[in-house]
């Protein structure tokens, strides 16, 4: 039989890939599309298994083990992870992924060049070509994804020492990283031209590496959701080049799908916040220079916000990050609950960039048995906002800071959801520190704002057990 | 490699990228982290790769240093694959689950 065959069992995972990545963007059939993914996956896995060479020595040892080794790890990690942590899951995960890419590279051209195989015309030009290519996406995105995920977290602790992760980028810096992006170009010439010489594999794989840290530490922490973005992108289309070396196409197709859908997505987000991806990536913004907070606002106590809260007609509920870090998802339905229970409409309205990852709060307040139809988008909730009673804000600042419709500062320009517009505004928060783009927010000082200092989860039990009370 | 197998894996790659773009263009902002998860997940095909260059023949008894650096791959894919088809469905049933009363 022609070993070709095979291939149809390729053309089977790739069919699969498709259908399931379709079927993901749909609510219904997400569920179905992440099993097709799966199958896709496992259909890929066999068929390369099974057309290997048992004549060779090795038993397939490294193969079981490495399995067994990255399967346990994969699966503890996916079913310990609290939800809060998803986003820096995702961004370790997809590190992984761009690393084993590299690896991948790396392990071909060292055996090449070990075993003195090295391939001559166009063969060279094609694979060395991939395995540069490979190398340098496949790394960057480790690095990056690694930073990205300290990002997410805050900091690092190290021996028991909490170190913030910084955030540092002058102007000159964008021209450090092209200088190194045009480097690693030359380099990868060079190869070509000595593809025997492993010194400027490694030093490919170097440059690579810095590049990644360096493309990540200029990027404040609250655009790391278009970062992870498109280093998911990235690591994919590093799976494409991978899919060049080894000439298997499930890989080109597969890779190159889930970088143009990271693209998209990344663009998504962009959109969300009305900027462009180049000021993103290239114009350092939030955690930086933070404005000094002067003013100072008397907080209230949760009897008086659950006397305010006594008898309106219409709440709408805007959480953010705050809400995820304090787990205090499940208070806020129960609150909901209650002024249900009195007669009041209750309606989640949910910013696009709100949490750390794009619907992040729709997955933790999904958790909370919250029913679907009651998240509201931006644009809807805000032409019903006049009419709101109480907008009660938990853990959430940059997106409902009037700061944005100004025109001026970093926010300038990203919609926000018009809480202001409401006839009370509650704003559950720990400080009037400000958020990540570093803006003081003039809501909170308003006449009409109430703020409850303290955990969300604190507060909302105890605005509960209040509500209760009355 | 063939002139035309290039050609062939270049097409492939290129209208890979374009059905990649016309696949997701509208998802609701619920299932933007799954997709992205599952989008992930589905990047661990690289595992593919590894797994190829993790059989090698020994050589009294040592894979070699590519070999080494291909099984470090296939574990870091393994972990991106199975981690990530996982953490994708925990989400997703979070999600469906709390749906139509199910």
């Amino acid at each position: 039989m022609d070993e070709a065959v095979w291939d149809i069992g390729y053309l089977v995972a790739s069919i699969l890939f498709i259908l399931g990545l379709k079927k993901l963007g749909h609510p219904r059939t997400a569920p179905t599309g992440n099993l097709y993914g799966a199958l896709g996956m496992l259909v890929a896995v066999v068929v390369t298994i099974a057309q290997m060479d048992f004549g060779l020595t090795n038993n397939f040892t490294l193969i079981i083990a490495g399995l067994a080794i990255g399967g346990a790890i994969g699966y503890y990690m996916a079913v310990k992870v609290e939800m809060t942590g998803m986003p820096e899951m995702v961004a370790l995960f997809n590190g992984f992924g761009g690393a084993a890419s590299a690896l991948v590279a790396a392990s071909e051209v060292f055996r090449r060049i070990n075993e003195n195989d090295l391939p001559e015309g166009l063969e060279l030009h094609v694979a060395w070509t991939a395995i540069g290519l490979s190398a340098l996406v496949g790394w960057v995105t480790l690095t990056g994804s690694l930073l990205a995920m300290m990002k997410l977290k805050g900091g690092v602790e190290i021996f028991g020492t909490w170190y913030r992760t910084p955030t540092w980028g002058p102007e000159w810096l964008n021209y450090v990283k092209g200088l190194i992006l045009i480097s690693i170009v030359g380099l990868l010439y060079m190869t070509i031209e000595a593809p025997g010489n492993q010194d400027y594999v490694i030093a490919i794989i170097a440059l690579s590496s810095i590049l990644g840290i360096l493309f990540v530490l200029p990027i404040g922490g609250a655009d790391m959701p278009v970062v992870v973005s498109l280093l998911n992108s990235l690591s994919g289309i590093a799976a494409a080049f991978t899919g060049f070396i080894i000439g298997n196409n499930v890989l080109i197709i597969a890779g190159s799908m889930v970088g143009a859908a990271g693209l998209i997505l990344t663009n998504i987000m962009c959109k969300a916040m009305n900027r462009q991806l180049v000021d993103v990536l290239f114009k350092s913004f939030g955690g930086s220079d933070k404005e000094q907070v002067t003013r100072t606002k008397v907080g209230s106590d949760p009897e008086e916000v659950a006397m305010v809260c006594d008898g309106i007609s219409k709440c709408v509920i805007i959480p953010g990050y705050g809400m995820a870090v304090s787990q205090c998802q499940h208070q806020v339905r129960e609150f909901a609950d209650i002024l249900e229970a009195n007669g009041c409409e209750v309606k989640y309205g949910i910013h696009p960039v709100a949490g750390r990852m794009p619907g992040h709060m729709n997955v933790l307040l999904a958790e909370a048995s919250v029913p679907y139809e009651k998240l509201i988008e931006m644009d809807d909730i805000n032409s019903e906002m006049a009419e709101c009673d109480v907008a009660l804000v938990v853990g959430a600042n940059d997106t409902v800071n009037p700061a944005a419709r100004s025109g001026e500062g970093p926010l300038a320009g990203m919609p926000i959801i018009d809480a202001d517009k409401a006839g009370v505004v509650v704003i559950v928060k720990r400080s009037l520190s400000v958020g990540y783009a570093g803006v003081d927010n003039d809501l909170f000082y308003e006449d009409k704002t109430m703020m409850l200092f303290g955990d969300g989860k604190q507060m909302m039990t105890e605005l509960v057990s209040s509500m209760k009370e009355l | 490699m063939e002139l035309i197998t290039l050609i062939g894996a270049i097409t492939v790659f290129i209208l890979a990228i374009f059905l990649g773009f016309e696949l997701i263009t509208k998802v609701p902002p619920t299932l933007h982290t799954p997709l992205m998860s599952g989008a992930n997940a589905i990047s661990g095909i690289t595992i593919v790769g590894a797994l190829i260059f993790s059989n090698t023949d020994y050589n009294n008894g040592d894979p070699g240093f590519a070999a080494w650096l291909a099984f470090f791959a296939l574990i870091l894919a393994t972990i991106n694959v199975v981690g990530g088809f996982a953490v994708t469905n925990r989400m997703l049933n979070m999600i469906a689950g709390k749906r139509g009363g199910k």
